[in-house]
């Protein structure tokens, strides 16, 4: 059963390099009978997400989560590029440490991924920027031409590195020149989907941590805002003065179902 | 072939705010009345509580209680020049589905127009003169009058228990209401929201200005309050997720909160969820309904019988059907001839954020807490030496502090990266924005149709959108941005934002779901699509009620005078059209 009290990691084996590996900080390690009970039910709610190490009694295994949507090298893209837009460490959680790249790779294998609300009726036509997006893709699928395009430029430019392999500087400089059309992709336009990752990335840092992001609240606790709570009757009178509870999300106070009753 | 089914006397196309005030109505006469709705069904619980409502991502960002353009969209231009491309996920406006509608999802904030705001163009023309009116803006009188809607205004304001500061009661100014507002018969139900800290500087710096603020009317209850029909609502807590979520609390008004306990109970109503009404099905005159057309969620198509129809769903819906149906002439922009489809309008928007040193707590709110000047709007203010027609109200709300969409940063802040991250954390908690809202003329090249290409999911064309402001909102927005930007410096603050609405008109940010036109009302049959009573004019067993009817928008939030309409028609057809059915004004 400790197992389950270990340290999970979202990549699969075949992530290079542990140093943008993320990690999942808890706010307070489960304690009791029903944190694990909690964990459990969890595990059994999202099956494809937890790969448990079927009867391990070893200790340093970590709990492994596979991706559903993106590849190993697709991966590798996702994790370098919000680690720069939201840049961290351990003691100032970015977008890596928050599980950015976890909450992405979840969204674009639902139905936000598919489009499934969107109109993606024909004909196709590029029209003016007032009439918004035109593009064929779905967001899953221009995430998928354009990371590959993505790699391929920096290939080209940078003897042959994929763009998780490039310096900081370098991985900068490549985001910029998205974000400012710099940069023409064969299949789709760079900057559209620097738009979608941006956006896609900010939400993953900034939304109930029950989506797989904001891990330990690190975006909320990095702005200020103390969760969904139901009752300010008290508290909006207290002009100027600090909020003083605790951090919650939907589903508790470390975020998760996996913590312990607070 | 269709389905067909049992007859009843009322059937309403749609299942919000005014289809529920309409079928209240109108079973209380003792017809049996059925609402078509196209969404899901929906109640307070298990819908809206607040174990999971609370969920920007879900409801605000993907936006879970809105209309899904794969199911119903439009298509869109600035200009008849060019070809219209379908609106493929949501953007400047989002229409609700499901049993409540948009009034669900809303702010509440509700508003009454002004008496003004009725007879614009004769107004306008009096004071003015013709001439001040440029050629090719149609704006027109609305065939009602505000002294026609005070009842109705009331009636809406009481079902919802609305809290707020009445300026002008029975014609007696009062200290810190709203001293342009026109004469009401008595108070708000409630007194107003708490204030925000935001609000109070907001006030102060108004003072200062020498503006005469006021607290927003809120259709979000300051206290528990009762309702006319027996329907008890909760106090406001202020938890900051109004807009784009439903209330857990039964504190934001909403046909779930404030009519359907009593509505539901009543054995000559029903409704159905599920059901897109694709046509009004007409005699072979032409002349009368027989009933609606609809498809349920596997497709399959079925004719509800009626002897009276009743359009109530959103703005877009409304008008699309009526195309489809062949109701009313479809307005010909070239020749500025036809009715259905014409004067389409929208909301002009702008804002200035403010960053501040004092925390401000902002996720602290409710959707329609917020302090407004009126100086600026309607016909308050000289319009001669400013050249355009038209204004709008300037307020600071304090709706949330929603992370994802309510953060605001400074121009110098860096867009991602680390510079990003440092800004968010420094601003958050220490800004607000100071909000315009403006009014919008109707004008020639503005208006619905059909589109020649793109098909919904029935085969049916997609509703078309032509739309660009009027150089004259352009104006007008730009001259009430300034009036903001002077309240948000006089704030004190470290740095503002001046966000002004750029030229065209974009349908990709999300501005405000207050389209309106496109069915407007009137005395002339030959500029309008219903009568003042909102019963078409071609075919008189048919009314159209909704933002459609306005004949250009008011710098208001349109829900107030949606519900009072909503009312005014109710009891037109209670009092007039049962006893005669037939056309209530001979054309």
């Amino acid at each position: 059963m400790d197992t389950l009290e270990t340290k999970r990691n979202i990549l699969d084996d075949s992530a290079p390099g542990g140093g943008v590996m993320p990690e999942f900080p808890r706010a307070t390690p489960p304690q009791n009978a029903l944190s694990r009970r909690r964990f459990v039910q969890t595990a059994l709610a999202l099956p494809v997400l937890f790969a448990l190490p079927a009867c391990s009694q070893d200790k340093a295994t970590p709990v492994k989560l596979a991706r559903r949507f993106f590849s190993a090298e697709e991966y590798r893209f996702i994790v370098a590029a919000t680690a720069r837009l939201i840049p961290g460490s351990d003691e100032d959680p970015g977008a890596v440490q928050a599980a950015v790249p976890f909450f992405i790779d979840l969204q674009l294998a639902g139905p936000y991924g598919r489009a499934d609300r969107w109109y993606m009726e024909g004909p196709w036509a590029k029209g003016t920027e007032q009439q918004g997006y035109q593009l064929q893709e779905t967001p899953a699928q221009l995430y998928r031409k354009a990371i590959a395009g993505m790699d391929d430029y920096c290939r080209q430019r940078f003897d042959g590195k994929a763009y998780a392999d490039l310096g900081e500087e370098d991985q900068d400089q490549v985001l910029h020149d998205m974000d400012q059309k710099k940069i023409e992709l064969k299949d789709v336009p760079a900057q559209a989907f620097f738009a979608l990752l941006w956006q896609n990335t900010q939400e993953g840092f900034l939304s109930d941590p029950m989506y797989g992001g904001n891990r330990g609240f690190a975006g909320w606790k990095l702005i200020g805002f103390p969760g969904p709570r139901y009752n300010y009757v008290d508290d909006i009178t207290q002009y100027g003065k600090p909020y003083p509870m605790p951090t919650v999300g939907l589903l508790g106070r470390d975020g998760t179902r996996t913590g312990t009753v607070a | 072939m269709a389905t067909r089914l049992n007859p009843v006397d009322v059937v309403l196309v749609g299942f919000g705010w005014t289809a529920s005030i309409i079928a209240q109505e109108l079973t209380d006469e003792g017809l049996q009345v059925l609402a078509l709705e196209r969404g899901v069904d929906r109640a307070t619980v298990p819908d809206f509580s607040t174990t999971h409502i609370q969920d920007e991502l879900r409801y605000a960002v993907r936006g879970g209680l809105f209309q899904a353009p794969v199911r119903e969209t439009l298509s869109f231009r600035n200009t008849r020049d060019q070809t219209a491309l379908p609106m493929r996920h949501l953007g400047s406006f989002r229409p609700g589905a499901g049993v409540g509608g948009a009034g669900v999802h809303w702010n509440g904030q509700t508003w009454r127009f002004l008496p003004d705001d009725f007879v614009l163009r004769s107004h306008t023309e009096e004071r003015y003169g013709a001439d001040f009116i440029a050629p090719d803006i149609t704006i027109q009188d609305w065939g009602v009058s505000y002294d026609d809607l005070e009842p109705y205004y009331d009636r809406f304001e009481y079902l919802c228990g609305v809290s707020g500061t009445a300026g002008n009661v029975g014609g007696s100014l009062r200290q810190e209401g709203n001293p342009f507002e026109g004469a009401r018969r008595r108070d708000y139900p409630l007194p107003p929201l708490e204030r925000s800290s935001g609000s109070l500087m907001f006030d102060k710096a108004a003072r200062e200005l020498g503006y005469h603020p006021f607290p927003a009317p809120a259709a979000n209850t300051s206290r528990p309050y009762k309702n006319p029909l027996g329907v008890q609502m909760g106090q406001c807590t202020y938890c900051g997720f109004c807009e784009w979520f439903g209330c857990g609390n039964n504190s934001k008004a909403s046909p779930q909160s404030t009519i359907l306990p009593v509505l539901l109970k009543k054995d000559n109503f029903s409704y159905r969820s599920g059901c897109d009404v694709t046509r009004v099905k007409l005699d072979n005159t032409g002349k009368k309904a027989k009933g609606v057309l609809y498809r349920d969620l596997e497709g399959r198509e079925y004719e509800q019988p009626a002897q009276l129809v009743i359009l109530c769903a959103f703005a877009h819906h409304n008008v699309h059907l009526l195309l489809l149906s062949g109701i009313g002439r479809p307005y010909d922009p070239v020749s500025g001839t036809g009715v259905t489809g014409r004067n389409y309008a929208y909301q002009i928007t702008s804002s200035v954020e403010a960053f501040v040193d004092e925390l401000i707590n902002p996720y602290m709110g409710a959707g329609a807490l917020g302090q407004a000047i009126d100086e600026f709007n309607t016909d308050n203010f000289d319009h001669g030496p400013e050249g355009f027609i038209g204004g709008g109200y300037i307020a600071l709300w304090t709706t949330g502090g929603r992370p994802i969409t309510q953060h605001h940063l400074p121009k110098d802040a860096p867009k991602w990266g680390a510079g990003w991250k440092k800004a968010m954390s420094e601003n958050y908690l220490k800004s607000v924005s100071v909000a315009t809202h403006g009014s919008v003329v109707s004008h020639r090249g503005a208006y619905l149709d059909l589109d020649p290409s793109y098909k919904d999911a029935y085969g049916n064309p997609l509703l078309r959108l032509t739309f660009d402001f009027h150089d004259n909102d352009y104006r007008m927005s730009e001259f009430l941005t300034g009036k903001a930007e002077g309240i948000a410096k006089a704030m004190k603050p470290r740095s503002i934002n001046v966000n002004k609405r750029k030229k065209p008109y974009s349908i990709v940010p999300y501005q405000t779901t207050h389209n309106t036109g496109g069915a407007i009302m009137g005395d002339d049959p030959r500029t309008s699509v219903v009568n003042r009573y909102l019963q078409s004019w071609d075919v008189p067993n048919v009314f159209v009620v909704g933002a459609c009817n306005f004949p250009q928008n008011a710098g208001y939030n349109p829900t107030g005078t949606v519900g009072a309409l909503a009312f005014w028609a109710a009891d037109a057809i209670r009092k007039m059209y049962l006893k005669n059915p037939g056309p209530l004004i001979q054309a």
